[in-house]
């Protein structure tokens, strides 16, 4: 059994461990954001972080995986308030959405490591294929998200989902679940 | 209740503008925004199903022919296999956009190399997908050298009679300038970039369909119609599109296969496309081949004007790229000549690509208006705007609006345009050559019949439900925007549910017509709605001012409902409009580029485009179309180019690595400026199509810029850096 770190948990695989990471991480692990555009690293709509790079989920085994710390977008953030994710609905970033999760890996690793890039830093940090073609947009999206990433802007375009006085509790711990009654 | 509009008229009454929510037309993000930035919005392929097997087609390996035995047993015994699947209602094809009826059948009659003959199912996706490749088919293939493979060497049929109009052979000859080339383009793909999947389970009456497609109101009737299972036992459920580009218009191969394995196994089946696959067996758009013939007088006008083209396909498909259909409008010339003709071969079928038609022709044509606007000595902007008609050349209708002339002016002023006189070589900066050029867009509007249910509920909130769908365009910001202004409701009190064939008819999406017909359905309905409130209320309809939840004054919605919900079904249906009038969508490109003298190869430094397609529902959702278009224009130029086998027809580059789409650092900042307008023939809503106008004649601005540039006149798209070299000048 192939273990690793996804998202935080301790995770063993009983699969193959010659499977692309891609397929543990739909099939087995139903973690069904990051897809299978192409299957051979063209496209990179398979993309999460392995040790904080943004890399081809097709392109590596779980043999290649293992112990390592996989983030995908699902463990990206629990409310989509990372910055990328943000900035990516304010600036209409994203259209048919099916590449989406591999850009915003992309750009994610990018700003994690140089919050401030030029435009020639994010066109080289996201290769990914965009058939809708918002790539006029992700520069612009990818800078402001740095901007939030050093608290120089902020943007609540994507309001994190039904958060129940339970979910706000868990993360709130003054906040008590009873109260809300 | 339904209530229905067939339009026979220009709708005037512009009551979308008499609303007072404010909402249509503002740059709103997309609702769906936040479930795809995290991986949360559910795709076809991403439904977890209880118990579901996987299957992988199994594709032919010859070009034309039969298969004569599949030998099921050299396959079955390999583990987790669960079946061969090769029952005579697979289809060879898939279905070209609106068919309304089953594609090619049987998959066993082999027409292009690559075509699906058969389906692998297994437990898993990996032991499927190796049971298919080692399964043994024996197939009965005609002979190589007897079928018909090269378009240029098979003689074509006429698609239609053509236009003719007086004398265009006598128009060349007598004119003061003129010019007679020939381009060619080659095939392209849609590559979205979610492949075709399905899925499909069965409990023994009833199909139950996840599928990843544009037009669920056609593609239901395809599918029941291929399966010969009734419509009425067939749900198709398609929220989430990867993008479709017209390859996902028609019910495609793998959802048909899906369902003929979960009928025949009792069990559910996913089947998704390998990327190659996707390649083969989706359509292609069509290689052209076009001859241009422009004759003008010495004032630029034009009085000859020739457009012919010769695409291809397969025998029996009626599809055929309409090279010539915005040639048939958008310049005057008394005499006139349009031809199309196909090539019946045997490649892979030929059908709807992003802008069928002026994707290819406006390019060609607008590369040709450049030759002859240096011939003639005048400003390229200048040649347009002097050879506008007033209307349509040879059927005589009006426009319904037309507004190429503010286009190529406010985009010449917005670009920087330099009216002088234009000379190629006149800038470098290192190894590049820099230069300058423009084309007109031009696009038909389409339009259809669409069905959409509006639901006010009690509670002050509205549901939109209709079985369209959002292929990335942005219907679900749209028709929430529509609704929202006209029940006076801001957008988040607004729900759209769409892509599931229990809900009412939409149009489909495809041909640029959805925004436009099934915002109408909504806008229909919604009207009802307000008559009805009126009459609670006890005034005229046109008298009830509706804003943020309220009927005027204090009287709030949700107090005039007391505690009922009005539901009505909007139907839309063009009428005898379509006769009266030509409408279309018109615009012009910019564009700058760069030419590296040594290597040939071009970067586009910026691009514009400006145009006028009516009413804008949203500013973003809109902008991001005109976007999309002009990335295509600039792939359609510089990249893409589907390449074939002479030997057997196979598509050579069928991945992402040897068809190249443009990617990110291929596009510059692009600009675009919306001319708005409203235009009362197009729609009660006052809209037009924006999906594909952005890509038709977008790739001719950049032919024409590298002419302006380094002086390499180009007649072959794409425009790649051999093609350059060898153009180039001494």
């Amino acid at each position: 059994m192939t273990q690793m770190t996804v998202n935080d948990r301790p995770v063993r695989f009983d699969m193959d461990p010659q499977t692309p990471l891609l397929w543990a991480l739909r099939d087995a692990a139903n973690l069904t954001g990051s897809k299978y555009g192409c299957g051979v690293g063209d496209c990179g709509a398979c993309m999460v972080l392995v040790d904080g790079e943004a890399l081809r989920s097709c392109l590596i085994t779980l043999a290649e995986a293992e112990g390592r710390f996989i983030t995908t977008i699902e463990g990206l953030s629990e409310d989509r308030s990372h910055p990328v994710q943000q900035a990516m609905v304010a600036e209409q970033a994203i259209q048919c959405g099916f590449c989406t999760p591999g850009i915003v890996m992309a750009a994610a690793a990018l700003i994690q490591r140089n919050p401030d890039p030029s435009e020639a830093d994010v066109r080289e940090a996201v290769p990914n294929l965009c058939r809708c073609g918002v790539y006029p947009r992700l520069v612009r999206a990818i800078q402001r998200a740095g901007r939030v990433a050093r608290r120089r802007e902020r943007i609540s375009a994507a309001p994190a989902p039904g958060i129940d006085m339970e979910d706000a509790a868990r993360a709130v711990p003054a906040l008590r679940a009873d109260s809300a009654e | 209740m339904t209530a229905h509009l067939k339009q026979d008229k220009p709708d005037t009454r512009n009551l979308l503008d008499k609303m007072r929510q404010g909402v249509i037309g503002k740059p709103l993000s997309r609702p769906d925004g936040p479930a795809k930035v995290s991986g949360t919005a559910p795709y076809t392929a991403d439904h977890a199903v209880e118990n579901c097997l996987e299957g992988v087609l199994v594709t032919a390996t010859i070009v034309r022919g039969e298969v004569a035995d599949i030998d099921a047993q050299s396959v079955l015994t390999m583990p987790g296999v669960v079946a061969v699947i090769d029952d005579e209602r697979l289809t060879a094809r898939a279905a070209q956009g609106g068919a309304d009826e089953a594609p090619e059948q049987p998959a066993r009659k082999v027409g292009y190399f690559g075509q699906p003959i058969a389906l692998v199912v297994a437990e898993s996706f990996e032991e499927a997908r190796d049971a298919a490749k080692q399964l043994k088919v024996d197939y009965r293939a005609d002979d190589l050298s007897d079928i018909p493979l090269d378009p240029v060497q098979t003689d074509p049929e006429p698609q239609d009679d053509g236009t003719r109009q007086g004398d265009l052979a006598h128009a060349m000859t007598s004119a003061a300038h003129s010019v007679d080339l020939t381009y060619r383009t080659e095939g392209h793909a849609s590559a979205a970039m979610e492949p075709h999947a399905a899925i499909a389970e069965w409990d023994g009456k009833r199909l139950t369909v996840h599928a990843s497609l544009q037009m669920l109101n056609h593609n239901i009737i395809e599918l029941a119609d291929a399966l010969d299972v009734k419509e009425e036992d067939i749900r198709l459920i398609s929220r989430y599109v990867g993008g479709g580009f017209g390859s996902k218009l028609g019910i495609s191969e793998e959802t048909v296969a899906a369902c003929v394995a979960a009928m025949e196994l009792g069990r559910p089946v996913r089947v998704v496309m390998s990327r190659q696959q996707v390649f083969q067996c989706i359509m292609r758009r069509s290689e052209t081949k076009q001859r241009l013939r422009l004759a003008a007088d010495g004032d630029g006008k034009l009085i000859g004007f020739g457009h012919e083209a010769r695409v291809s396909n397969l025998p029996g498909e009626d599809f055929a790229e309409p090279v010539l259909q915005s040639s048939e409008f958008l310049y005057a010339a008394e005499n006139r000549l349009l031809q199309l003709e196909v090539a019946r071969i045997h490649r892979m079928t030929a059908g709807s690509v992003r802008a069928p038609g002026e994707a290819v022709g406006m390019p060609a044509l607008e590369a040709a208006m450049d030759v002859l606007a240096e011939k003639a000595g005048i400003d390229p902007v200048e040649l347009r705007l002097r050879n506008i008609p007033d209307k349509h050349p040879s059927e005589g209708l009006p426009f319904s609006s037309h507004k190429l002339a503010e286009c190529l002016k406010q985009g010449a002023e917005a670009f920087g345009w330099d009216s002088g006189p234009r000379k190629p070589r006149q800038r470098r900066e290192g190894e590049w050559w820099i230069g300058t050029g423009m084309a007109s867009a031009a696009r038909v509007h389409n339009i259809e019949e669409a069905k959409a249910r509006v639901t006010l509920k009690a509670d002050g909130t509205a549901l939109v439900e209709t079985d369209m769908t959002d292929i990335g365009t942005g219907t679900y910001s749209i028709l929430g925007q529509i609704a929202g202004e006209m029940l006076g409701l801001p957008v988040e009190k607004v729900l759209v549910e769409l892509g599931d064939t229990r809900l009412p008819r939409g149009s489909g999406s495809g041909g640029s017509w959805g925004a436009a017909s099934v915002g109408s359905a909504v806008f229909v309905a919604c009207n009802r709605l307000r008559e009805r409130l009126a009459g609670k209320v006890g005034i005229a309809a046109d008298d009830l001012v509706l804003k943020d939840g309220t009927a005027g004054n204090d009287l709030r919605l949700t107090d005039l409902l007391d505690g009922e919900d009005l539901c009505e079904e909007g139907h839309y249906e063009p009428g005898e409009i379509e006769d009266d009038y030509t409408a279309a969508g018109f615009g012009a490109f910019f564009a700058q580029v760069r030419v590296n003298r040594f290597t040939g190869e071009t970067r586009v430094d910026r691009m514009l485009g400006a145009f006028g397609f009516g009413r804008v529902l949203n500013e973003k959702t809109a902008r991001s179309q005109c976007l999309g278009g002009i990335t295509w224009s600039i792939g359609a130029a510089l990249t893409e180019s589907l390449l074939f086998d002479p030997v057997d027809g196979h598509l050579v580059n069928c991945d992402l690595a040897e068809y190249h789409v443009p990617v990110h650092r291929d596009i510059p900042d692009v600009e675009v400026i919306m001319v708005e307008e409203r235009d009362p023939a197009a729609s009660p809503i006052q809209a037009k199509g924006i999906g594909e106008l952005g890509m038709c004649g977008g790739a001719g601005a950049i032919a024409n810029a590298i002419y302006d540039a380094c002086g390499a006149r180009l007649f072959e798209f794409p425009m790649t850096p051999d093609r350059v070299l060898s153009a180039l000048p001494e």
